[in-house]
């Protein structure tokens, strides 16, 4: 029996610039506790359809044709059309949060931060299930459970900032779930999480659903996600649908040319070293107008171009006020070490909060470090970076430049590419107008944008290019080194594909240097020489990027690798596995990698240039490591 | 919480301090005090006999003293004339321009501006509320473009025109005595019910022509407020619960809204003490600000700074009364040490 069947749905979309189709004539459908999963790219019309089905439709928005017939297979309502009910009328809202309902991607902001999680969660029962605030609450604190809330009854009254990204995804599932509606929408349910939190929240939707019966419409652009959780297929691409039929057909035999050019595009363990993803929209880099004005780096390939030393950097939490003088401090890098080779992309990875982007920032000196020293070798030898000042600090800026990880808050709306790009140059007073117009041209036929869209404004972009002008912009004042703050994260996967190997090409034909921060580990292992991984602000393992992921030894790396979840059938997650949350906690690890408060990190050489933080084998190994 | 209410009121202490220290550094700032100025004026009118009298009062007030010296006598800190004689002990000081101690000149206007300042608070936010929701969930509607076009002219409208059209309208209307709080019978009687009833009845005209720009402002404020909290994403949770539009509107993003309105309850208050001495001069309303501005304009410091000090007082509790109010409406502001990352 199907819950859900969607026939020859249309939504126009109603707009100053006229009418515009967002989903054309889609049919599919979503049987009795199964998951079907639709796959598509942004602006794909994936969200339009999860909005149809709840009813939410902005008010532009309009079901031009089609049905939504949704039947419960408990028989607690008729079957209904819902392309036929008012948007806000009481049928519609019987139905919302009751027999269907949905998780959002955002765990942190779909959450009021006003209310408590247990007000917030027992609000669709009292709406829906004619209960009263004490029963809401009983019956509240028993989906918290259900969800593995560590302390259900804390977990009440407690506010969604007190909480971590994980916890509030699940407290989100908990109240879709609390009146066990016979359809789940999950959009994008775990694209904000680490994977070691996404391969939990995976699981929890898929033990919720064999226990309540529940068919899920699981939306995503992860093929990772699809492998693991879909029975179903369905691949939409500009409001139509290309491919559907079961998870073992698409994965095993697609026939559409869009879903093998997306499946082609996902980086997965298995790739050779030499083998390339292969883009939806390739782009060919013009490299010889840069390389004519580029200065020779004079650190020769190999030898350490970067080097942080025993570096610590503690946040103030909380400023001791004048009567009140308490602070707490967190330590946010503990005595990491790293060296960066010229010419290497040097992959740091690891959840958040592990320090990873602060490490990005301190070498970047956007910030100051508390003790150790970080070097750069600008030549002649290396020498300290954390005293420079005035026009050594300004050389520095010109060597070392950044790529942002959202490419939609790093570009000012209110300039245009053309100055977006001339601005480093006029900073740092390099050239006459005309040169900086001539050398704008130039950076943008090198991220294969036409110069013609100079004079644009960054809105008219997409994801995808604006992320080119920020690799762009990066790329104006000739570095010698370039870090990149999750530059794919915000992408889909096509894009990301096409910008990993504009990196990887611009890195050959310029020479240049990357520290490459992301959390995905499949893009890491696709771009990186060498792998760093962290954990909680210290170094836990670092060493070749195959050497590490084929034979991963510190037991937070393996547990990282373990919850990567790969876009190929015979490899599923092996959610029994899961440790909830211990892997991460260095005071949990076995000897000799127990990390207590107060013990200093030290990296061990356990295999030849293979690093990793073993204190309980300090003084007793030979070779010891120093920096990796 | 008790240790934040007590620590937050002990901190009021050395913020008043600071404030009467700027204040009466502020006021002396102009060369000369009242009773120089009226030395200055009789010698050139060439009358002598009344200066020995004025020079005894300039030692009586301390007025000879070092600049420190006379501001901690002002706050009855350090001896004067009298010994310990300032603020702490109570003594408001004298005003020279009154010839009556400060107390006398100022206290039957503070009631009734606390009323008058009361009044227009409530008047803004119970006015501007609902039409700020009502603009903000329905934008771009008719019922918007016409409360934002009475908006602007409520801005644009100056306070005392209007106010001079209203006393005009309600006196040919319903008979209401022109200017002041109270129909004159009343003035200098004792408080009766018809009293109060009058006062109440000649609030009404003061209260919309001082509040209607504060009125104007708040629903623009408001209607950018909850515009931006409308479209944010815990708003779809709650729709996509199944909640009505009115229900989940009042829990969600009214509340969310509403942090500004309360933060602003402490700056409102000095605005509208000095925003309406216009207003007041020319309704004839006897309350602080007239005061205020005569005793500026005459350099009669122990008035003028008397009532700056009153005016500075009202904003701290304000001020207090908003941090309190915040940190009980707003979880993150009372737990927020508590959060753990």
């Amino acid at each position: 029996m199907n819950v859900l069947s969607v026939e020859e749905l249309s939504v126009d979309f109603h707009t100053a610039e006229g009418r515009s189709r967002a989903v054309d004539r889609v049919s599919f459908a979503v049987p009795e506790n199964r998951t079907v999963a639709l796959v598509g790219e942004s602006g794909s019309g994936k969200t339009v359809i999860s909005q149809t089905i709840m009813g939410l439709l902005p008010p532009v928005a309009e079901i031009s044709s089609g049905k939504v017939v949704l039947s419960d297979p408990s028989g607690e309502i008729e079957p209904v059309d819902i392309a036929t009910l008012d948007r806000k009328g009481a049928k519609m809202r019987h139905l919302r949060g009751n027999r269907v309902a949905i998780i959002f991607q955002e765990p942190m902001t779909s959450l009021s931060p006003l209310h408590t999680i247990g007000d917030q969660i027992g609000e669709a029962a009292e709406l829906h299930r004619g209960v009263g605030r004490a029963e809401a609450r009983e019956l509240t604190r028993e989906m918290l459970r259900l969800v593995r809330f560590p302390d259900p009854q804390r977990g009440l009254d407690a506010y969604p900032f007190e909480l971590s990204g994980g916890l509030r995804q699940r407290a989100m599932i908990a109240m879709a779930m609390i009146c066990h509606p016979a359809l789940l929408i999950a959009d994008e349910p775990t694209t904000a999480l680490d994977v070691t939190i996404q391969a939990e929240i995976l699981k929890l939707i898929k033990d919720v659903q064999s226990e309540l019966r529940m068919s899920v419409l699981m939306i995503t652009h992860d093929f990772g996600v699809v492998a693991n959780m879909a029975d179903e297929v369905v691949v939409i691409y500009h409001g139509r649908i290309m491919e559907r039929g079961t998870a073992e057909q698409l994965f095993s035999n697609p026939q559409h040319d869009y879903l093998k050019a997306l499946l082609n595009a996902v980086p997965s363990f298995d790739m050779d070293r030499s083998e390339r993803l292969v883009p939806i929209r390739p782009i060919t880099v013009k490299a010889e107008d840069l390389k004519k004005s580029r200065p020779d780096c004079r650190v020769a390939p190999g030898e350490p171009l970067v080097q942080v030393k025993d570096v610590t950097k503690r946040f103030t939490l909380r400023k001791g006020g004048l009567l009140g003088a308490r602070t707490a401090t967190m330590t946010a890098l503990d005595q990491v070490n790293l060296t960066i080779r010229r010419g290497e992309c040097l992959g740091v990875v690891g959840e958040s909060g592990s320090g990873k982007t602060t490490v990005a920032k301190t070498i970047l000196r956007a910030l100051d470090i508390n003790e150790g020293e970080i070097l750069y070798n600008k030549g002649e030898g290396l020498s300290d970076v954390s005293h420079l000042r005035g026009d050594a600090l300004m050389d520095y800026r010109r060597r070392v430049q950044l790529i942002f990880q959202d490419p939609f808050s790093s570009l000012n709306p209110r300039m245009t590419v053309n100055d977006i790009l001339t601005e480093p140059l006029e900073i740092h007073g390099i050239g006459t107008a005309e040169e900086r117009a001539e050398r704008a041209r130039s950076l943008m036929s090198l991220v294969g944008l036409d110069a013609r869209y100079l004079r644009r404004y960054p809105h008219s972009f997409s994801g995808g290019q604006r992320q080119r002008i920020g690799i762009a912009r990066a790329l104006a004042l000739n570095p010698e080194f370039i870090l990149c703050d999750e530059p794919t994260s915000a992408l889909d996967v096509s894009v990301q594909a096409q910008i990993l190997n504009l990196l990887q090409d611009l890195k050959r034909d310029l020479g240049l240097t990357y520290l490459f921060v992301s959390h995905n580990l499949a893009v890491v292992d696709y771009i990186a020489d060498r792998i760093v991984v962290m954990c909680r602000g210290r170094v836990v393992e670092v060493g070749e990027t195959r050497e590490v992921v084929s034979n991963p030894l510190h037991p937070y790396t393996r547990a990282l690798l373990s919850a990567v979840p790969e876009p190929d059938l015979n490899e599923k997650l092996d959610f029994a596995a899961l440790d909830a949350g211990r892997a991460s906690e260095p005071g949990d690890w076995p000897e000799p990698f127990r990390l207590g408060d107060g013990t200093v990190p030290h990296l061990i050489e356990m295999k030849p240039d293979h690093f990793v933080c073993a204190p309980g084998l300090y003084g007793r190994h030979a070779q010891e490591g120093t920096a990796a | 919480m008790l240790s934040y209410i007590i620590r937050r009121i002990l901190l009021m202490i050395p913020t008043m301090l600071a404030i009467s220290f700027l204040i009466f550094f502020i006021i002396e700032l102009p060369a000369g005090d009242y009773i120089t100025n009226q030395i200055a004026a009789l010698r050139a009118s060439g009358e002598t006999a009344s200066i020995a009298k004025l020079e005894f009062l300039r030692a009586e007030f301390a007025l000879d003293r070092p600049f420190f010296e006379r501001y901690l006598i002002w706050l009855g800190c350090w001896p004067g004339p009298n010994g310990f004689d300032g603020l702490i002990q109570g003594n408001w000081g004298w005003s020279f321009e009154f010839d009556r101690p400060v107390s006398e000149v100022v206290g039957p206007t503070l009631p009734l501006t606390i009323v008058l300042n009361f009044a227009t608070i409530l008047f803004v936010y119970i006015v501007s509320f609902p039409i700020g929701m009502y603009s903000a969930t329905r934008q771009y509607s008719w019922g918007d473009y016409g409360f934002t076009f009475l908006g602007y002219i409520g801005l644009a409208t100056p306070n005392f025109l209007l106010g001079l059209i209203l006393l005009y309208l309600f006196n040919r209307w319903f008979g209401l005595s022109v200017g002041g709080l109270m129909a004159p019978e009343y003035i200098d009687q004792p408080w009766s019910v018809d009293k109060a009833l009058s006062v109440l009845a000649h609030l009404i005209v003061p209260t919309i022509v001082i509040g209607t720009a504060g009125t104007a402002a708040m629903i623009r404020r408001l209607r950018a407020n909850l515009l931006d909290e409308l479209h944010k994403q815990y708003v779809t949770t709650g729709r996509a619960k199944g909640l009505t539009e009115g229900r989940l509107l009042y829990k969600y993003p009214l509340r969310m809204a509403l942090n500004p309105f309360i933060a602003d309850i402490g700056n409102l208050i000095p605005s509208l003490v000095s925003g309406s001495v216009i207003v007041s001069v020319v309704l004839n309303l006897p309350t602080v600000g007239p005061v205020l501005l005569s005793s500026l304009q005459s350099q009669d410091q122990f008035l003028a700074g008397f009532i700056l000090l009153f005016v500075a007082v009202l904003t701290l509790i304000g001020m207090l009364v908003s941090d309190l109010l915040l940190a009980v409406l707003d979880p993150r502001i009372r737990l927020g040490g508590r959060a753990t990352r």
